[in-house]
């Protein structure tokens, strides 16, 4: 039985750990040349090296070991003056070796932290340690009902993936953040996305699992000082599941612990059609892998020189740009993290950067175009329209040559891919009707159909006019320019504001 | 003094995913004791002025440019794959035994 979150919380504390691993974006593989391109066909990335054919070496990767260390930078972390790779030895058909090279005592980086906003408040979640390793390969488990581990009659492997650089960020226990638990992983997760895309290191696209969380969530009674059993939930794939997972096993090991059970140390694998998790294999001793220093790779020493240097050419941090970018655009706090939330932040700077005005860049990313991102369930980065589109239609509104109404069309004809704003604004015919003799007889007309209104007007009721700019406006297909319609209708019946 | 235990080598042969007998249990058992009586020998002697090392040569930062090379084809990958679906590795049940 589970319990109902806001009950489970009256009698216990949550206390959170993360572990996030981040693919690498390198060219290249941790130890050996292949490509890691995302997507590609099985088994065309693959070499005697990271098959781990006899005779193949190592060779660690001199890009990896530099993001890792700027990602250690970013977080506040120590970095090791010394330290050496480590065999993680397992039984899985998702290393061809039989092992992982990660590292085990002596992580690159350690003893960090970084500072999240969690409702309006700054949560401090402290970083243990960020550690270098390979990815896996892929495994397909083919037979059984549900295409998952258990139950499958066999698998089988893609190892693409098997060798790319993975970094590993592990948080400290986290207690204290209480009711608030479910949101404070999230912004966490959020905060370690955001850092890693300004450092340039992944593309941290969770969909594409080069952003993976795993979830550890124990309960303690109220008052308590002594921490609860720990589950950890692998492999959540989502900003939203990672809330969701949190809170999903609050509420089940709320139950299990109110019905006098015990919870089992173990993994458990979040679903996401139904949100809750479940069993999956108890978890392995650290001592079961037989960790050993890897024989095969020397240890690392960086240069210390070489670590200020890359401290100093840091780039600004997410959250200090983020306050930069809320004073110099004259946002509240609200407005800046909605758009954080919908991913635009970066997309109305790129658009500012060529020339829009805030107020107008982020009137389209958080109006039509986030509109549209969520009905067609694509993040917003992914539309078919750039920021160069975005400031270009801008730029056609402030001269005129556009009204809102026309740059909507615009922005739906480049979005259709029927070319850049200029073409479509072609194509389609969407220039305001700007010459004076074609917007006049327009008006005329407008003003013979309406003579009954135009007497209004002519009175002195100047409210009625709106109805003839309406009239104007349909009878133009929306292309005349209404502010100068008005002006006209109102020269033409003698009488002004 | 027997250093591992008889049940020490069975939770080694799980976890390498070997099916040993009771006797080979017993028999690997006194040989791994030998082995380990004789890395206690060489501990011995090793002094404190004398680091421990994972490797032979005193070389650190070894490491490549982040460079792209020619990978092998599917074909060439896959030719010493024992079982082959879909251009991946076939593999037998992953979790046969706890499932």
């Amino acid at each position: 039985m589970t319990m109902v979150y806001d009950e489970a919380l009256d009698v216990f504390e949550p206390v959170l750990g993360l572990e996030t691993h981040v693919e690498l974006g390198t060219a290249s593989k941790m130890f050996c040349g292949c490509r890691t391109t995302f997507g590609a066909p099985p088994n065309t990335q693959v070499c005697p090296t990271c098959l781990a054919l006899p005779g193949a070496l190592p060779t660690a990767n001199a890009m990896a070991i530099e993001s890792t260390i700027r990602i250690g930078l970013a977080l506040n972390c120590s970095i090791a003056e010394w330290c050496r790779f480590a065999r993680k030895n397992y039984f899985y058909p998702d290393m061809p070796k039989n092992y992982q090279i990660s590292q085990y005592d002596e992580p690159l980086c350690f003893d960090g932290y970084v500072d999240v906003e969690v409702d309006g408040e700054t949560v401090r979640i402290e970083i243990e340690r960020v550690h270098l390793e390979e990815d896996t390969g892929k495994s397909t488990h083919v037979g059984g009902a549900t295409g998952r581990i258990h139950g499958a009659d066999y698998s089988i492997v893609d190892y693409n993936r098997a060798g790319i650089p993975l970094v590993e960020i592990v948080t400290k226990p986290i207690p204290g953040t209480d009711r608030l638990a479910p949101e404070a992983a999230r912004a966490y997760v959020t905060e370690l996305r955001e850092i890693m895309r300004s450092l340039g290191v992944s593309d941290v696209r969770m969909e594409e699992g080069s952003l993976r969380c795993d979830v550890n969530v124990s309960l303690m009674p109220r008052g308590a000082s002594e921490w609860g059993t720990r589950t950890e939930t692998k492999n959540v794939n989502s900003l939203r599941s990672v809330e969701r997972a949190v809170r999903s096993e609050i509420e089940r090991q709320a139950g299990v612990l109110a019905g006098g059970g015990k919870i089992v140390q173990e993994t458990r694998h979040f679903h996401e059609d139904t949100g809750t998790t479940t069993s999956g294999r108890s978890k392995e001793e650290a001592q079961d892998y037989r960790y050993f220093p890897e024989p095969d790779l020397v240890p690392i020493a960086p240069d210390p020189a070489w670590v200020s240097e890359l401290k100093a050419t840091l780039p600004e941090l997410p959250s200090v740009r983020r306050k930069r970018l809320q004073a110099e655009w004259g946002l509240s706090d609200l407005d800046m993290q909605a758009m954080r939330n919908a991913d635009a932040i970066d997309l109305v700077e790129a658009t500012v950067a060529v020339g829009a005005p805030p107020a107008d860049a982020r009137k389209w990313w958080m109006g039509e175009l986030a509109r549209r991102a969520n009905e067609t369930a694509t993040p917003l980065a992914d539309l078919p329209i750039t920021p160069d589109d975005i400031a270009r239609v801008t730029k056609l509104v402030t001269s005129g040559a556009l009204n809102d109404k026309l740059a909507r069309e615009v922005l739906e004809g480049v979005l259709a891919g029927e070319g850049t704003p200029d073409e479509v604004v072609e194509k389609r015919g969407l220039r305001i009707v700007n010459d004076e003799g074609e917007l006049s007889a327009i008006i005329d007309q407008v003003l013979a159909d309406n003579a009954d209104v135009a007497d209004k007007v002519r009175s002195g009721k100047l409210a009625a006019a709106g109805a003839l700019v309406g009239g104007v406006m349909r009878a133009s297909k929306g292309k005349a320019d209404a502010a100068r319609a008005r002006q006209l209708i109102l020269e033409k019946l003698g009488v002004s504001e | 003094m027997s250093a591992i235990t008889r049940d020490e080598v069975a939770h080694l042969a799980r976890l390498s995913r070997l099916a040993l007998t009771g006797d080979e249990l017993d028999h690997y058992a006194t040989q791994l004791d030998a082995i380990i009586e004789a890395v206690a020998k060489v501990a011995e002697v090793a002094a404190e002025d004398v680091p421990p090392s994972s490797h032979a040569l005193p070389l650190t930062n070894v490491f490549r440019a982040d460079e792209v090379r020619q990978s092998l084809t599917p074909e060439q990958a896959l030719a010493g794959a024992p079982a082959v679906e879909d251009d991946r590795f076939r593999v037998p049940r992953i979790l046969g035994e706890e499932a």
